[in-house]
């Protein structure tokens, strides 16, 4: 492999990493505040496509409206998963909260095709994100580059409501004892209805690029972004931010670099994905960038 | 008093609603279907599924019995294809099966069958496979060693491809069994497989195998994959700057290849079962017909195989002369050319059918004709 090939791989692997990511990043933070898995997560990325899809087919919206509105619905609907499926089991143990989410994921995949249908449908790519790069002979698309700056973007702005907002600090008292944050006049649900909103809406966002880099959109096409966003979630250490974004482009270049390398090994990428997951589990739980949210 | 009043309602209410179901039910002759309509592959199966109501609306009789058809969505996955057929068989209590639409399905719902003696005949699954040691599985398309060869053919000599590089969907018999085939005839004609990737079902980023197949230079590239992961490989090529011909195979014959490939899928060739402007039989103009009416839309090879098989099956029953399972297998696998929708077909002992195939390509964004390879 000469160096042009190098670095396209690299630029192959970073551009899905950077995907990887985003999705990672609501993930983790619903982690982060709720201890709760979200399994969902990846379906109501899924979701956001298609409400995206849909402003544009039907409704002939310019994009930049469509994925706006879009993103701003596929908040509503994280608020209203947290309100009809995981309000209710709060005090549960929290593997019924687990089980509740996978229940969710079900009930969005099979909604999806009921009211969708089960094929493809093709993404629109706007004229933006559909130009090709050239530099000395490596190619990518233009949305390469758009993606990890939005990426950051969001993350940023994640940072800074957790940080430097009065709902953030809340949020950071409910990670940290739930009870207690109640007896100090918190409105506890009312904040966890804010996480949901913004870990959808960074879902919704990172589906969006998604399927502008992979312009075709199905009803389980939420699953497998979904499971890998998990592994770099895990990776990253689940509830680190910041841990997820690195998390999502470890993870991106080593599944790229391993095809790169060994093509004939290509079969065995998503071997490496779960391998790593597997790995991390057994050897360092708690991620590469340590535990949940920093205090 | 009152108690046995409403007994013997009950009684009679039960009665005159199971008489005559029951008639109803030795009336008819029963047909399961099987296919994929959501997941992965969904487009085979909501086509096949068009065409098998197409064929039903033209031929809703046989021996004298209404056809009842049954679907039963295997979601694109081989132990969903399974439970289908057993549930088919045990609880709709069907007298012949149609499906799956895709090889690695077929090959896992076609046992239950085989072991019930209940005759299945498939669309379209065309792994060698699929029909080996099973006395009632049966199909109504071409085999892949068949086509593989084909494809090696018309690469090296026609398009003068020395040098082919494959990426192949490992999670699939079909495009496993494919790949293999191409490259077999293609080396035996002397050309070289310089490079080989895999990829799995549902993959979205095809970039790394891709560029590892650029830096290899083959003169063609060999995609036996499904249309979505054309599609989509063929936009990442595209993207890439890898501008080498794709030949693809039947499983590309999908709308969704062009409208998720876009100008990347143009010149796209393959070989498919069927082509509108090749169809010649009066049967095949009879249900391009009734399909375009009924649906809208254009008549396809996945439709068209779909609605061969129902006919097929349905011309075994009448030459057989009963709904057994043993009857059906034996007129099934006795077929002599059958004027089908796509072309003549003869089924023999083993099950498979011996029919043409068509090569096919994407022009302006639609499958066009270019030639027939006779079998």
């Amino acid at each position: 492999m000469d160096l042009a090939q190098f670095s396209q791989q690299l630029i192959n692997g970073i551009s899905l990493g950077s995907l990887y990511g985003i999705i990672a990043i609501g993930y983790t933070m619903v982690y982060g505040i709720l201890r709760l898995i979200n399994f969902a997560h990846g379906d109501v990325m899924m979701m956001g496509c298609f409400f995206a899809y849909y402003g544009i087919l039907m409704f002939s919206l310019p994009w930049q409206f469509s994925f706006i509105i879009a993103i701003a619905l596929t908040a509503i609907l994280g608020i209203i998963i947290d309100r009809g499926a995981y309000r209710p089991v709060r005090k549960a143990p929290r593997i019924s909260a687990l089980i509740t989410a996978i229940g969710v994921s079900f009930l969005l995949e099979n909604a999806g095709i009921v009211v969708f249908g089960g094929r493809q449908k093709a993404f629109f790519r706007p004229e933006m994100f559909d130009s090709i790069i050239t530099f000395h002979g490596i190619r990518f698309l233009n949305l390469a580059i758009y993606v990890p700056i939005i990426t950051l973007t969001l993350l940023g702005i994640i940072l800074l409501i957790i940080y430097r907002t009065k709902v953030g600090r809340a949020m950071r008292c409910i990670s940290h004892d739930m009870e207690t944050t109640r007896l100090m006049g918190v409105d506890v649900n009312r904040v966890i209805a804010i996480t949901f909103a913004m870990g959808s809406a960074a879902a919704a966002a990172g589906g969006i690029l998604w399927a502008l880099k992979y312009p075709q959109i199905n009803p389980l096409m939420g699953i497998i972004p979904g499971l890998k966003a998990f592994v770099a979630a895990v990776l990253g250490g689940i509830g680190n931010v910041g841990g997820a974004m690195i998390g999502g482009l470890i993870l991106g270049l080593a599944e790229i670099m391993l095809v790169a390398i060994r093509p004939d090994l290509s079969g065995y990428r998503d071997a490496i994905a779960f391998g790593i997951l597997i790995i991390i589990l057994l050897f360092r739980p708690t991620g590469l960038f340590g535990e949940k949210l920093p205090e | 008093m009152k108690r046995i009043l409403m007994s013997l309602l009950a009684l009679s209410l039960i009665f005159t609603f199971a008489i005559p179901s029951a008639a109803v039910a030795e009336e008819s002759f029963k047909v399961g279907a099987y296919l994929p309509m959501t997941g992965p592959v969904a487009a085979y199966g909501q086509m096949e599924w068009a065409g098998v109501q197409a064929a039903n609306k033209i031929q809703p009789t046989v021996l004298g019995k209404n056809v009842e058809l049954f679907l039963v969505d295997t979601k694109s996955d081989k132990i969903e294809a399974a439970n289908a057929v057993d549930r088919l068989i045990k609880k709709n209590k069907v007298h012949a099966i149609i499906g799956e639409a895709i090889s690695g399905n077929t090959l896992a719902g076609g046992p239950i069958a085989d072991k019930a003696q209940i005759p299945m005949v498939s669309p379209t699954a065309t792994n060698p496979l699929v029909t080996q040691d099973k006395k009632y599985v049966f199909r109504v398309c071409f085999i892949d060693p068949f086509q593989g060869e084909a494809a090696a053919s018309y690469a090296y000599d026609t398009m003068g491809a020395k040098k082919a590089a494959i990426l192949v969907d490992i999670a699939q018999d079909y495009c496993v069994g494919l790949a293999n085939f191409f490259a077999k005839s293609f080396i035996k004609k002397g050309g070289e497989i310089v490079a080989t990737a895999y990829c799995q079902t549902m993959d979205q980023d095809f970039t790394a195998q891709l560029s590892a197949i650029m830096a290899a230079k083959p003169d063609v590239i060999y995609m036996p994959n499904y249309y979505t992961e054309v599609a989509l490989s063929c936009r990442q090529a595209a993207e890439l700057g890898l501008n080498v011909p794709v030949f693809s195979a039947d499983g590309a014959q999908a709308e969704e290849l062009i409208s998720i490939g876009g100008k990347a899928v143009e010149g796209v060739i393959f070989i498919g079962h069927f082509a509108k402007e090749a169809a010649a039989s009066e049967l095949a103009k009879t249900y391009i017909e009734t399909y375009e009416k009924e649906t809208g839309k254009e008549a396809s090879a996945f439709d068209a195989l779909g609605a061969d098989a129902y006919f097929i099956l349905l011309d075994a029953v009448e030459r057989a002369k009963s709904v057994e399972g043993p009857k059906i297998r034996a007129a099934l696998a006795s077929t002599k050319n059958f004027p089908a929708v796509s072309g003549n077909i003869n089924i023999g002992e083993d099950g498979n059918a011996i029919k043409d195939a068509v090569l096919l390509h994407v022009k302006d964004g639609k499958f066009r004709y270019l030639a027939t390879f006779k079998q």
